[in-house]
């Protein structure tokens, strides 16, 4: 008589698993690199790389050292953070930060808390945020994109700043207004504020991950399609966005950039739709990521146009990924046949 | 036909794999010795009212039904009571059975009519309709196996406006309601009157899955036919999801209407039956047939010959398993019933009985439990939750023990699908825990509601 396993139902399964998920996160983040690498060239490889190794390398020791639990190295999350972390930062950046980046989100990110799903923070954006307030010089030098096979005009300057960075700049003077700054150096000028369009195709300066909008929403399509993300902190984020900085430009024209700009510029179509969407720190509920969103919108808007830094969006990200269990919290799935005692 | 309707909270669509779909019900052929639980349905076992040497008649009441929710048993075959004793049935425990010696020829117990010829006029009443039910032990054949008397005896105060017809089959593997719905579809429809007439009201909803369009056709065709016969009764197509076919969600799809929270469907004024148990309320009513037979599913993705047999309930599995080809090798899991509900046995020798709609043989790589990783809060599980739980949360708490939150997020509403252990990626056993939840939870309610 043959005994036969004894488990409790459902007997299959999806057969979905963290490592699937994770890979297909970084398969939509491949369009992107490959822009990187064709605006940046080696230092955006040399950094992806060694940013992924380092994140890798850190997982393992201290698995193995200070945990001493099971490997989880192999489920793909270490290599994705690192590949986002690297994202964040210019492609001029010294070897040496972007390990001590790298070691800082895995380590402090990450696996203080205790590993994959537990961190309440988005470990690739911890790493991010400690290299910026250390090395601001390092983390805000941005080199002028040099494509590998120039597709009309290009731009002579060695360095330049982010379009958002030289908003934030050039409205400080007296009198300057935004059409004075984008006429400055629009293509007449040093080339470094680019068109719209060039915008969304990468050519100009950032951190090499988020130049490209195209490339992004490319993987970012692939990735709601295949049902890893939906569609909802992202919109949210964007929507939040666009209101928010329509607003402003409506009131004074002259002081705040149109809202198309602010989608395309900085990380904000990175962190929206590959930062903000990580499940482990972000809501469930899709009320709650429209909460969620909403307010990482606002934070973003706030710091872009009122803050110290040009860019606010790893902090927006941070500080709603903060809010996150509270958000779990108030925002349950409605149970089936259950209603709720109206308020009298 | 009518637009297609679904839930729409939740839900999952695991691999369909239903090979034995074309494969027509074959009469299976009785051993020498069947082995009859007195333990077919939810509740209390039958009493047993024949001892070691009576002989028993096809249909001869065997067992009564003991307390409230418990149901007849009858005799599925002619022959001499070798014992009574116990067996491993299905739940893997040792239950009280009857053992009968067979004789050749069934001599059918009197009053029962022998035909296959359909019986279209219902002569019985309201009343006798649930009195007749009750006598031939009908339970719900989906595999939950609830006496069918106490669904259709409404209640005072309540009416009952809808019949519904469960016929959505959601489990994947499972075809034998399908093919009773394309051999046996007059008698069908006659059984869903009979419901209708049973619970007072003019109107029956059949719900069926999109995946069985030849029983949608012809079910609505034969409706067509016979606008006379079978006035009233609707073929509503449905999509196909998991758990499309439970009774919450199947209310919920085809009126719209939830079943409150801890209540039962005839708050909604629906009556919820099985196909299998609406054919067998045909033959309990038309030809005084008590249920001592059903149709089983035998497949699995490495079973030779996936086949549906009209087998009389004592069986033991192992003779169908042989008959659709025999135990392939590489069979680690047994399970009785479907992949998402049912439940997993030990041994072979299992005899069926009414709540038996599959045997279904699964390999260790369809079956295995993957390596549990930690949760990654992806929320998938309360995605597929057609219940609106938090199924993380639940698994969480009930791991901590702390049955005050597990009362709070309604543990109690879980209906046992599974769909958030089929979806969790991180191949964490939600179920197993929120079924421990749930019944120490009920365990508590059931203690303090005594005080």
């Amino acid at each position: 008589m043959t005994n036969y396993t004894i488990s409790g139902s459902p007997h299959v399964h999806s057969t979905e698993n963290t490592k699937k998920i994770m890979t297909r996160v970084i398969i939509a983040l491949v369009p992107a690199l490959l822009v990187a690498i064709y605006y940046f060239g080696w230092d955006a490889l040399k950094l992806t790389i060694v940013s992924i190794a380092t994140c890798v390398l850190a997982e393992w020791l201290i698995q193995k050292f200070l945990i001493k639990g099971p490997l989880t190295i192999n489920d793909g999350s270490a290599v994705l953070t690192g590949l986002l972390l690297a994202f964040n930062v210019p492609a001029g950046l010294p070897v040496w930060m972007m390990i001590v980046g790298g070691i800082v989100a895995i380590g402090i990110g990450k696996m203080a808390f205790g590993g994959l799903g537990k961190n309440p923070f988005n470990p690739a954006l911890v790493g991010r945020v400690f290299m910026l307030v250390s090395f601001p010089s390092a983390m805000t030098t941005w080199p002028a994109p040099k494509p590998l096979f120039p597709i009309g005009h290009v731009a002579d300057a060695i360095t330049g700043p982010t379009p958002l960075g030289l908003l934030k700049e050039g409205l400080k003077a007296d009198g300057a207004t935004v059409e004075s700054i984008m006429k400055m150096h629009g293509e007449n000028g040093d080339g470094t504020f680019i068109p719209f369009l060039d915008q969304i195709f990468g050519y100009h300066g950032g951190s090499f991950g988020e130049i490209c909008a195209i490339a992004l929403l490319i993987g970012a399509i692939y990735l709601i399609c295949t049902k890893v993300i939906d569609i909802w902190t992202p919109l949210s984020i964007l929507l939040t966005v666009f209101v928010f900085t329509g607003i402003c430009w409506l009131v004074d024209p002259t002081r705040f950039i149109a809202p198309w700009y602010h989608l395309v510029y900085g990380g904000l179509i990175l962190g929206a739709f590959f930062m903000a969407t990580d499940m482990v720190t972000s809501p469930m509920t899709t009320r709650g990521k429209l909460l969620f969103g909403f307010g990482i919108g606002v934070i973003t808007v706030v710091i872009r146009l009122w803050g110290a830094y040009p860019e606010g969006v790893s902090f927006a990200i941070l500080i709603m990924n903060a809010f996150t269990p509270l958000i779990n919290k108030a925002f349950k799935p409605k149970v089936f046949g259950v209603v709720k005692p109206s308020k009298k | 036909m009518n637009p297609i309707k679904t839930f729409l909270k939740g839900g999952v669509h695991p691999e369909e794999n239903k090979f034995s779909a074309d494969q027509p019900i074959q009469d299976f052929p009785m051993p020498k010795q069947i082995i009859v639980p007195l333990g077919q349905c939810l509740g209390a076992p039958a009493d047993c009212i024949v001892k070691k040497g009576d002989r028993v008649l096809t249909g001869q009441l065997i067992g009564t039904a003991k307390g409230f929710v418990s149901a007849n048993v009858h005799s599925p075959a002619t022959g001499t009571v070798a014992k009574v004793d116990v067996v491993m049935d299905h739940t893997g425990y040792y239950k009280p059975a009857v053992f009968i010696d067979r004789e050749e020829q069934d001599e059918w117990a009197p009053g029962i009519l022998v035909t296959d010829e359909l019986i279209t006029d219902i002569k019985l009443d309201g009343k006798q309709i649930i009195e007749k039910v009750k006598e031939c032990g009908i339970v719900g054949m989906g595999g939950a196996t609830f006496p069918t008397h106490i669904k259709m005896a409404v209640p005072e105060g309540k009416k009952a406006e809808y019949v519904i017809i469960n016929a959505a089959e959601c489990e994947p593997y499972l075809t034998c309601d399908y093919r009773l719905l394309l051999e046996k579809t007059q008698e069908f429809l006659v059984g869903v009157k009979i419901v209708m007439k049973g619970v007072g009201t003019d109107k029956g909803v059949i719900g069926i899955e999109t995946n069985k369009m030849p029983a949608i056709e012809l079910l609505d065709k034969t409706i067509k036919e016979h606008p006379d016969l079978y006035s009233g009764i609707e073929v509503q197509p449905l999509k196909t999801k998991y758990p499309q076919g439970g009774e919450k969600q199947i209310i919920k799809a085809i009126t719209g209407r939830e079943v409150p929270s801890g209540k039962l469907p005839i708050e909604t004024g629906c009556v919820v039956v099985n196909v299998a148990s609406t054919y067998a309320i045909y033959e309990a009513v038309q030809k005084n047939k008590p249920l001592i037979e059903r149709i089983v599913t035998v497949t699995g993705k490495s079973v030779k010959k996936p086949s549906n047999f009209r087998c009389r309930f004592g069986v033991p599995a192992d003779l169908l398993i042989e008959a659709a080809g025999g135990l392939p090798e590489d069979i680690t899991d047994v399970i009785n019933g479907g992949p998402m509900m049912g439940k997993s046995v030990s041994v072979t020798s299992f005899p069926t009985i009414k709540g038996t709609s599959g045997i279904l043989l699964m390999t260790l790589h369809e079956a295995q439990s993957r390596r549990q990783t930690n949760c990654i809060r992806c929320g998938r599980c309360a995605k597929a939750c057609p219940m609106g739980l938090q199924p993380f949360l639940l698994h969480k708490v009930a791991k901590l023990n702390d049955f005050d939150e597990t009362e709070k997020n309604h543990v109690m509403d879980c209906i046992e699908c599974g769909s958030c252990e089929f979806t969790c990626p991180a191949n964490i056993p939600l179920l197993d825990y929120i079924r421990y939840g749930k019944a120490k939870t009920g365990a508590i309610i059931k203690a303090r509601s005594q005080k």
